[in-house]
């Protein structure tokens, strides 16, 4: 049995990985709301009262281009709608937690802590203060995402744009997913969400993002069904 | 107005977030559901993963022999055969230099 400072220790390891995209990221992310004449305190607000990265970044862009607010909010509810599914598969694990804990853990989960506190969710099911390892993961990223936009805000953005630190972004989800190219299912899956990603991305209020798992999943529904 | 708008998307945002762990009974969702949900994951991340390469700041996809393709396909590799998440990223963006600064 692993004691709830182990399983936060694992949880901020598992994690740290993916701050050499997280921080850059955050950067970007408070620069770009300075730059578009946003004031500081409200895009810092945004990383605490949204928390989440891409749909801070879509809702100043959609304002300052002049779409509505109501166009804004909707936006950021399409991007941040795949929590659901995160909260689908993380409610195995937080089942037996208070109804409180389950109001407070949800605050911080966001993609890369999901997806690592999730793979070892499946490998530890029968430890019984799991949560703490997400809550390793996810105040990880909570703290790191709040440092970063606060430095993109008051620096401006210190990053060279030459150097593409965007393209982190996609190495990180990358670096999630690939051990599970070596199963043909997953593989079937990942192609479906990728190929629909792309061929909706045009499509309105960034809904590519919920859209193409959607299409996936029922994909994934069909090859579960073949396989039995 | 920008300051309300912000507050509701966070409310909305944080709703997403909690509503699947503390308001939904898992028991609500079938067998086959919970099957299928094992496979987030891989339903979710393309989508996020595939744009970010193929497609640029302006929204045009990118062409064929762009290095940002070089850095993925070394990235895939690497992450691969070594399971580790930071050789993955460093091997990909290191890749993903090469070719813009030196080539």
């Amino acid at each position: 049995m692993l004691t709830k400072k182990q399983l936060i220790t694992k949880g901020i390891l598992a994690v740290a990985p993916h701050m050499f995209s997280v921080i850059p990221f955050g950067i970007v992310c408070g620069a770009i709301g300075i730059e578009l004449g946003f004031s500081p305190i409200l895009v810092y607000a945004m990383s605490i009262i949204i928390f989440g990265g891409a749909s801070q970044i879509v809702f100043l862009q959609l304002l300052s281009g002049g779409a509505s607010a109501f166009i804004a909010v909707t936006s950021v509810g399409v991007i941040n709608s795949r929590h659901l599914l995160y909260g689908a598969v993380l409610s195995e694990y937080l089942e037996k937690l208070s109804f409180v804990k389950k109001l407070l853990i949800s605050y911080i989960v966001v993609d890369q802590g999901f997806a690592e506190s999730n793979k070892f969710f499946q490998k530890n099911k029968t430890e019984p203060y799991l949560h703490y390892h997400l809550i390793g993961t996810g105040g990880t990223l909570w703290i790191c995402w709040q440092l970063a936009t606060l430095s993109g805000i008051i620096l401006g953005s210190f990053v060279p744009e030459e150097l593409g630190l965007k393209f982190a972004v996609p190495l990180t989800f990358i670096a999630i997913v690939v051990q599970d190219l070596k199963k043909l299912d997953h593989v079937i899956v990942m192609i479906t969400c990728g190929l629909s990603s792309l061929l909706f991305f045009d499509a309105p209020f960034k809904s590519y993002i919920i859209i193409s798992p959607i299409i996936a999943l029922f994909v994934a529904a069909l090859v579960l069904r073949l396989k039995k | 107005m920008t300051w309300l708008s912000i507050i509701i998307a966070g409310v909305i945002t944080y709703f997403m977030r909690m509503t699947m762990v503390a308001l939904v009974d898992r028991d609500l969702l079938g067998e086959k559901v919970k099957a299928v949900l094992a496979y987030v994951p891989s339903a979710v991340f393309p989508a996020i993963i595939f744009p970010g390469i193929f497609i640029n700041d302006f929204g045009i996809f990118i062409e064929m022999n762009d290095p940002k393709i070089f850095g993925a396909i070394i990235a895939i590799l690497v992450g691969y055969f070594s399971r580790n998440v930071i050789a993955t990223i460093i091997s990909g963006l290191f890749s993903y230099w090469i070719i813009i600064f030196l080539l």
